[in-house]
């Protein structure tokens, strides 16, 4: 049986392909503005790379933030429960996760079969998330996907006191006024974002192992910080920005057998 | 993970509570009394804080005015924003309370739902609810120059004692001679017997009312109890409110033996804490009904039912600081988790809905700490909802509902 998971993020938007546990095909692309087509762009090109007509896909499931409006899923189910059932399928020794994405930051306690039993959410503001590192990486001019690595070779991490994107971009601003260094203040970035997702995750009982899932997963930088706040090393998988599609996916073959 | 129920039109009808209409008429009726020329009224006007005593007023034959229920209008008739900016915008910081914000904004703009509150001859404050009233009905005072009388209730942490009860008891003594000196005549003790008994009448039919969702299907949900609220409220102490809940009680009970539940296959039960989010009221209704979840109760409308195991319907007067400090706002974080787990275990709840109300601190700190008793206590999840309870600028959709859905993706 052949299914499909879409998450539609704030950022991006993934597709997977599942055929019997494993992973036929996946495709990142960005969400731009319009959700609905995000998503029928992201299945159309995870067919054409596993070779697939689309009436050989027995169930679609959507999830994330635009989740409502993929009208051409079978069934709607929040990130959080996908990405824990993702994480579960990345590695089934996992019992928590944190996944940071474009807009939210998330923690959840797992059971032995990947189900959520609590889970906490950043507030309204999108401080500590994927959308604040690339403001941060705007106003330094770096490339985001240098921006993680750069942190790594910093001597002196900057503080940076606030964590609201606006405040911080400021904070930011001054500092590259006073001529510190690059890596110093994305190192001072990345403490500020760990410091704040820490805070939230443990308001539940975060047992490790830890997975961390969402786009900011690739971030090296974000990724070191968090382990040093929690003290406890985290699992990252290859696939972290593709575990909410893969559990969406997985849903779906689960329900359907 | 089931996709949303909807229900037709005569399903919609056939649970609809039938006592609403009549509910609208006494509310409409009483603001309408209250906004008469004071030449025609003949009656005084009091602003009281919602958790301050009111029976007193009613003996006086004061109108009391509650800017709280009209935060509830404001919020509720979306009218929030234009009036928490407009309150920004005189100096007031938006993190101040949204009914301190949206009232005081009414007040300088003399509008808002109903064309704005009518003048005050006196104002009622009691600091059981919160430390905002204080300042806030100084305020008000210093606009209309009209006196401030203010009830200091001490927060009973984890024990009243003694030496709070005598503390409050004396204030209520002072409380009936400011009466006295604003209205220009003696205090009728007989018939604050009457009122009290009166009170104690509708609190006790109030918390049957409440209790009615004890049973599967519940026949209402706190939405409905946050709309029937605002008589007990209001009209606490008058035989208008006692007919209107023995009217509603009926209704209840008969749904009840029908087996008509508010929320069709009621499938989960939650308990909500904190107060209600006005301007959202239906979507958040509809968004829990078409997930056959049922919030059977909450520890808002409840909170005017607190005082019953505390007062003596022979000696009204003699408990009325002690029961109006000690309710369940103005205690400690221990107390008030005491007080949901109580909750849940009576209506026989899954799970508990937090409103961390940006507005209301005294509700709202401690929610984490509270959330933390429950699930060690309880074992059950819990959600906690970042909101406003009038400022809409501090709702955001999208996330709310990803964490509802989540939440009830977690009770499966």
């Amino acid at each position: 049986m052949i299914t499909a998971g879409i998450d539609v993020g704030s950022i991006s938007t993934k597709a997977v392909i599942i055929e019997g546990g494993r992973i036929l095909s996946a495709v990142v692309i960005g969400s731009g503005y319009n959700a609905r087509r995000a998503g029928q762009e992201a299945l159309d090109l995870a067919l054409k790379e596993a070779g697939l007509q689309a009436d050989r896909i027995v169930g679609i499931v959507a999830t994330g933030y635009g989740r409502n409006s993929v009208d051409f899923a079978h069934r709607t189910v929040t990130e959080i429960t996908c990405h824990g059932l993702g994480a579960h399928f990345l590695d089934p020794a996992v019992r928590s996760v944190i996944d940071i994405g474009g807009q939210d930051s998330k923690a959840m306690a797992l059971n032995e079969q990947g189900r959520v039993r609590e889970f906490v959410m950043n507030d309204k503001c999108a401080a500590g998330t994927g959308r604040f590192l690339e403001v941060m990486a705007r106003a330094l001019e770096v490339d985001l996907e240098a921006f993680g690595r750069l942190s790594l070779k910093a001597d002196r991490p900057a503080p940076i006191s606030s964590v609201c994107t606006v405040f911080a971009e400021s904070e930011v601003i001054s500092l590259i006024a006073a001529g510190e260094k690059r890596e110093n203040i994305i190192a001072g970035i990345h403490a500020a974002v760990a410091a704040r997702v820490t805070a939230m995750a443990r308001r539940i009982a975060l047992a490790p192992p830890t997975m961390m899932t969402g786009g900011v997963a690739k971030n090296i930088g974000v990724v070191k910080a968090l382990e040093e706040r929690l003290g406890h090393p985290l699992h990252v998988s290859e696939m972290a920005q593709l575990t909410g599609a893969i559990g969406a996916a997985l849903i779906m073959a689960s329900s359907s057998s | 993970m089931t996709q949303p129920i909807l229900l037709s039109d005569a399903e919609k009808e056939r649970r609809k509570i039938k006592a609403d209409d009549r509910m609208r008429e006494i509310m409409a009726a009483y603001y309408m009394e209250a906004k008469l020329p004071p030449k025609e009224r003949k009656k005084k006007i009091a602003w009281i804080t919602s958790g301050g005593p009111v029976e007193p007023l009613h003996v006086m034959d004061v109108i009391p005015i509650y800017p709280e229920n009209y935060g509830a209008m404001i919020g509720a008739s979306k009218m929030g924003v234009p009036l928490c900016e407009k309150a920004e915008e005189m100096g007031y910081a938006r993190d101040l309370c949204s009914y301190a914000r949206a009232d005081i904004a009414a007040a300088e703009v003399q509008g808002g739902p109903i064309g704005g509150l009518p003048e005050p001859d006196m104002l009622i404050c009691c600091n059981n609810i919160c430390g905002t009233v204080l300042k806030w009905y100084e305020v008000q005072a210093r606009r209309f120059q009209v006196p401030l009388f203010i009830l200091d209730t001490p927060i009973t942490h984890t024990r009243f004692n003694d030496d709070m009860r005598r503390y409050v008891q004396r204030q209520v003594k002072e409380y009936i001679g400011f009466l006295e000196e604003v209205c220009g005549r003696p205090f009728d003790y007989d018939r604050m017997a009457e009122v009290g008994r009166l009170s104690i009448r509708g609190q006790e039919l109030w918390q049957e009312i409440l209790e009615t969702t004890v049973h599967k299907p519940a026949p209402m949900t706190c939405f409905d109890a946050f709309f029937h609220l605002a008589m007990i409220v209001t009209l606490r102490g008058t035989q208008t409110a006692v007919d209107y809940y023995q009217m509603l009680l009926a209704e209840l009970k008969e749904r009840v033996a029908r087996g008509i539940g508010m929320v069709p296959n009621e499938k989960y039960r939650l308990v909500w804490d904190n107060l209600p989010i006005w301007y959202r009221l239906r979507w958040l209704s509809n968004k829990f009904m078409e997930r056959s979840a049922c919030l059977v109760a909450d520890t808002y409308t409840a909170g005017w039912t607190s005082w019953l195991p505390l007062t003596d319907r022979n000696n009204f007067l003699g408990f009325l600081g002690e029961s109006y400090a000690r309710i369940f706002l103005n205690s400690g974080t221990d107390l008030m988790a005491e007080n949901i787990i109580r909750i849940v275990k009576k209506y026989d709840a899954q799970g508990v809905v937090f409103h961390s109300n940006r507005s209301c601190k005294p509700y709202s700190f401690g929610q984490y700490d509270i959330q933390r008793i429950i699930q060690q206590r309880l074992g059950i999840p819990t959600l906690m909802i970042e909101a406003d309870m009038v400022d809409e600028r501090s709702f955001s959709e999208g996330q709310i509902e990803t964490r509802i859905d989540a939440f009830l993706e977690t009770l499966k």
